[in-house]
């Protein structure tokens, strides 16, 4: 076991050195840096800049050296915390402006996993028990439409019913009221009303899929003998399903949950532009549009970061609880 | 004199039921459990059906792509009448349209003119274009003669939704397939490597893939796709961008490659065609490939709606295809908050099309996946 442990998390540092040179070979992508894209923006705006703190950016940053320099410079900054400068925000360090956004990235997308699995299981084992029943048929169709359904798509229409049909407008995290105000329970329960809408248009795609595979598998398990003869001996029909179907149902969906992150998380991304949402997704937007590296990258590389460590920990759990996977690592 | 050996001289036409069944060939036996898949069969027509609007949209759309109509702007969908109001019938026609300015909102507001009646012509004269950018024509399928016609409604330039939703499925619908075909491509020769000779190389590709698979999709391509330079025409961009859309999407592809090879290769007749002769290119591509071949092309058919929506998403936000060029991504941009949806909903079915697409390549898929399983 803590073997496979060491060597799971020297795999993830591994994905994550080759992801932070991906990362920045893109953000180096456009031609030009920063510094010379900030001082052709504020020129345009008749603003010179101090052309002492450019020079001096400019060496602080390596802009001056070799690629490969500049790669290393950039990557053991980032990997003690210094994520830059972000020139869009007159220079405020990148680690400040995120420190901000990403408890709410990370607080959306934990409870969107939660939710998804919350609702898709139930739902599976009702789709399998009831099969070919309206329910089964009506739950198809909405998961297909789901799966579907580009996210923001998804945002705009139910934006649009809320709008017309309930005359509510929404948007952000938190009512125009609570947007500075400090912590309360009003504020949290705020919070709580807004973040039904962004949690059901990201997870339901991944609700969507789980529902299938948990549906197909649990078919599976419930035509093969042991149920049957377990039935034949009288075993109470919700005890028969649920002390072994389900789970075995399960395990597969159990051991797909890193899968579950990368969606999750390219949701949100999307979805919060559309929602103007206060996470990390419209912060990257703009970074992008106004070649912001470090704030892009930063932002891209902690994403992907966030979304090894979801991995790691689900994998690592995974193995906690399924003995198989325990002594097929063992043998 | 020899005996010849007796051939049996029954053509294909001949041959009973039955005995067509046993000869059928492994597509052939596919194809027929495919055609019981009602669902998948009719998603397989109407697929082909999207297809050939697309590439021959120019003359189905009963405007030019780029026409403006200055008069016209934000008009909701017209609606086509069989009978005028005295209940007579007309035959398809629509009515006339008269624009008043609303003094609340400061629009236009579009009623129906019914004192003027424009009965609809088919094949009829109308916009010039390009048909593939080379032919001059004016013929189009539909029109409403001097009346106007605009089945979606128009966008705030007063351009028709109908003859732009059906030139921005050219570019939405084939952006899945040429980045299908390249993640194809690098899937087969990465996964075909690693699956086949195993040992370093495969644990090295294995990485990649997993490097590939487990980072989130969304925030990279946004960030490749924005360091695509604004400078570039149409084409390239077009041409980026499903090269960004299958740079991600070969890995799930290569892990299936991957996992049917590492299976095949234990076969005996690997080992035969080994001992004939045969070099590793040879028996991966005419031993080992025919055995999975119709794996694969399911799971290029399920890839397909992933590149779809990856443009869509792309192109929505601005960084993807890019106007002039038209996609259905591109098209949704213009219903991107809620005010505009609100007042103008017809923006939307562009993103109704998106699902459509994906919603027909996913059954498509599934027929597909049931007809290529020997055990269903």
């Amino acid at each position: 076991m803590i073997s496979y442990l060491i060597k799971r998390l020297l795999y993830m540092l591994v994905t994550i050195w080759m992801l932070s040179i991906l990362v920045f070979i893109v953000i180096q992508l456009p031609p030009g840096d920063f510094l010379t894209s900030y001082i052709a923006a504020q020129s345009s705006q008749g603003t010179s800049v101090d052309q002492s703190q450019a020079t001096m950016l400019r060496q602080a940053y390596g802009l001056d050296k070799s690629f490969p320099e500049q790669y290393f410079l950039w990557f053991s900054k980032f990997v003690q915390g210094d994520l830059g400068p972000s020139f869009q925000w007159q220079f405020r360090p990148v680690s400040d402006l995120l420190a901000e956004r990403l408890p709410y990235t990370i607080l959306l997308s934990l409870l969107t996993l939660i939710f998804t699995y919350l609702v898709a299981v139930p739902i599976g084992i009702y789709a399998a028990t009831h099969q070919y029943s309206f329910a089964d048929y009506a739950l198809s169709v909405i998961g297909f439409a789901g799966l579907a359904t580009p996210n923001f798509m998804l945002a705009l229409i139910l934006m649009y019913i809320l709008f017309r049909y309930f005359g509510m407008s929404v948007g952000g995290l938190f009512s125009p009221e609570f947007v500075s105000a400090p912590w309360s329970l009003g504020k949290i329960e705020d919070l709580a009303r807004h973040l039904l809408l962004p949690i059901l248009v990201i997870g339901l795609g991944g609700t969507a899929g789980i529902i299938r595979v948990m549906r197909g598998t649990l078919l599976d398990e419930l035509g093969k003998q042991y149920v049957i003869t377990a039935r034949a001996k009288g075993v109470p029909e919700g005890k028969l399903l649920f002390r072994y179907p389900v789970r075995v149902a399960l395990n597969p969906i159990a051991s797909t949950i890193g899968w579950q992150l990368p969606r999750i998380i390219s949701g949100e991304t999307i979805t919060a532009i559309v929602l103007a949402l206060p996470t990390t997704g419209p912060l990257l937007y703009g970074a992008l549009i106004s070649q912001d590296m470090f704030m892009s990258g930063s932002i891209v590389m902690i994403l992907g970061i966030l979304t090894l460590v979801g991995t790691l920990i689900s994998d690592i759990l995974l193995v906690v609880v399924d003995p198989r996977i325990r002594f097929e690592r063992k043998s | 004199m020899i005996d010849e050996p007796v051939h049996t001289t029954k053509t294909y036409a001949d041959l009973t039921a039955e005995e067509r069944y046993f000869m059928a060939s492994q597509w052939q036996l596919m194809w027929r459990k495919f055609k019981k898949h009602r669902l998948a069969y009719a998603a397989l027509f109407l697929l082909g059906l999207l297809y050939f609007l697309a590439f021959t949209y120019e003359f189905w759309a009963p405007y030019g792509i780029d026409e403006q109509r200055l008069d016209y702007i934000s008009v909701p969908p017209t609606s086509i009448h069989l009978f005028d109001q005295d209940g007579k019938f007309r035959g398809p026609f629509v009515y006339g349209l008269s624009g008043k300015i609303n003094f609340d909102t400061f629009m236009r507001d579009y009623v129906e003119d019914q004192s003027q009646v424009f009965p609809l012509r088919f094949f009829a004269q109308g916009d010039e274009y390009y048909f593939w950018g080379a032919w001059k024509a004016n013929l189009h399928f539909f029109s409403a003669g001097e009346g106007k016609i605009f089945l979606f409604g128009t966008d705030k330039l007063g351009r028709d939704l109908f003859s732009r939703t059906l030139a921005g499925s050219r570019i939405s619908l084939t952006v899945g397939l040429i980045g299908v075909f390249l993640s194809f491509i690098l899937g087969c020769l990465l996964g075909g490597i690693s699956g086949y000779f195993g040992g370093t190389v495969d644990v090295l590709i294995q990485r990649l893939i997993e490097f590939a698979i487990s980072i989130p999709t969304i925030p990279i391509w946004m960030a490749l796709s924005a360091a695509v330079p604004n400078n570039w025409s149409s084409l390239q961009t077009y041409f980026a961008i499903t090269l960004i859309l299958s740079i991600i999407g070969w890995a799930g592809l290569a892990r299936v490659v991957r996992g049917k090879l590492l299976e095949l290769r234990e076969n005996d007749y690997v080992m035969a065609a080994k001992v004939g002769g045969a070099t590793d290119f040879q028996i991966i591509l005419d031993h080992l490939l025919p055995g999975f071949m119709s794996y694969l092309i399911v799971n290029l058919t399920l890839a397909i709606p992933n590149m779809i929506l990856g443009e869509t998403a792309l192109s929505f936000l601005g960084l993807g295809i890019r106007a002039p060029a038209v996609s259905w991504g591109v098209l949704i941009q213009d219903a991107q908050n809620v005010h505009s949806v609100a007042t103008q909903p017809w923006m939307l079915i562009p993103g109704l099309m998106v699902i459509l697409a994906v919603l027909l390549y996913n059954f498509l898929g599934d027929g597909m996946r049931d007809a290529a399983d020997p055990y269903r």
